[in-house]
């Protein structure tokens, strides 16, 4: 049982962050705006948490503009994609372990 | 060690916002139905001008000189797909608002392209043949091109859409081996699924 709590990636505790990563997960690119009205945070919530899963490595973004609006777009790295899908394993072990 | 988070609410969270992310989720069963009457009346139009023209309502007998009565046939194709069109995407902004999600994001646009690249290739196609003077195919062409194209935008959608899908192709192979009957099989592939998945989705999704 310790082994799969150790499997629990600490970056990934957080709500939002779970959120970022699974839309991430699911689409190949997402912008900011896209992500904030899917979870419904603030914008500095959701930077500050974006910024935290960049500094893991886990996200990577690409800033370009829309006509003069600036766009930043998202991504999962294949670290950040690996990362959370041993933290789903481990979810869903820790889920079969307590039933 | 202290588990803060609650381990089947983190699943299902992640289920959700990927689902949410990912697929179109406001279609409307109900405007499926409408739809799915709107084919019907445009059916019985159709029924009712060939039966005009004391043509047998099998339109593989038409003369290519008979211009009038095709031109009829394309106008009701044209308003019963447009009057679709236009329920649709109004039942779906009541949904999107109901639901609280962006009518026109990345998810509706995807589903937007996946289903228009084989439904308009189809719909050319048609016409194309149409000019030509080849009605016969015309019905089972659009329910085959039409279930292709909702079998490839399943993927950004409900995912009841795809069996749909499989039903309209379905039927309009039996229509290319019964050629002549293709009203019917318009009305049934057009008209009666559509009402029938209306009332399924209905049900499911939005009661």
């Amino acid at each position: 049982m310790k082994s799969i709590i150790d499997n629990l990636n600490k970056a990934f505790e957080n709500r939002v962050r779970l959120g970022i990563m699974s839309a991430l997960m699911a689409n190949d690119e997402v912008d900011f705006n896209q992500l904030k009205d899917l979870l419904g945070v603030t914008d500095g919530n959701l930077a500050s948490h974006l910024k935290a899963l960049e500094e893991k490595s886990f996200v990577e973004t690409r800033k370009q503009f829309i006509g003069r609006k600036p766009n930043t777009r998202y991504r999962a790295t294949l670290n950040g994609r690996s990362a959370f899908q041993s933290h789903l394993e481990a979810l869903e072990a820790l889920l079969k372990g307590n039933s | 060690m202290e588990q803060k988070s609650n381990p089947q609410e983190d699943l299902n969270h992640i289920r959700d916002i990927m689902e949410r992310s990912s697929r179109f989720l406001s279609l409307s069963g109900l405007s499926g139905v409408l739809a799915g009457i709107y084919a019907l009346i445009g059916a019985a139009a159709a029924f009712w001008v060939l039966n005009h023209n004391q043509l047998k309502p099998n339109y593989t007998r038409f003369q290519a000189q008979d211009n009038t009565t095709v031109i009829i046939l394309i106008g009701i194709a044209v308003v019963v797909l447009g009057a679709a069109l236009i329920t649709g995407v109004l039942f779906s902004v009541r949904r999107a608002r109901k639901i609280g999600v962006r009518l026109w994001g990345a998810t509706s646009r995807r589903l937007f392209i996946n289903l228009i690249i084989p439904l308009a290739t189809g719909g050319i196609f048609v016409l194309l043949m149409t000019q030509k003077g080849y009605y016969g195919l015309s019905a089972p062409l659009m329910l085959i091109f039409y279930g292709l194209a909702l079998i490839n935008a399943s993927k950004y959608t409900l995912p009841d859409i795809r069996s749909l899908g499989m039903a309209e192709i379905i039927l309009g192979l039996i229509n290319t081996a019964m050629i002549g009957y293709g009203l019917y099989f318009w009305a049934a592939g057009f008209g009666l699924l559509h009402i029938i998945y209306g009332i399924a989705m209905y049900l499911k999704y939005e009661r």
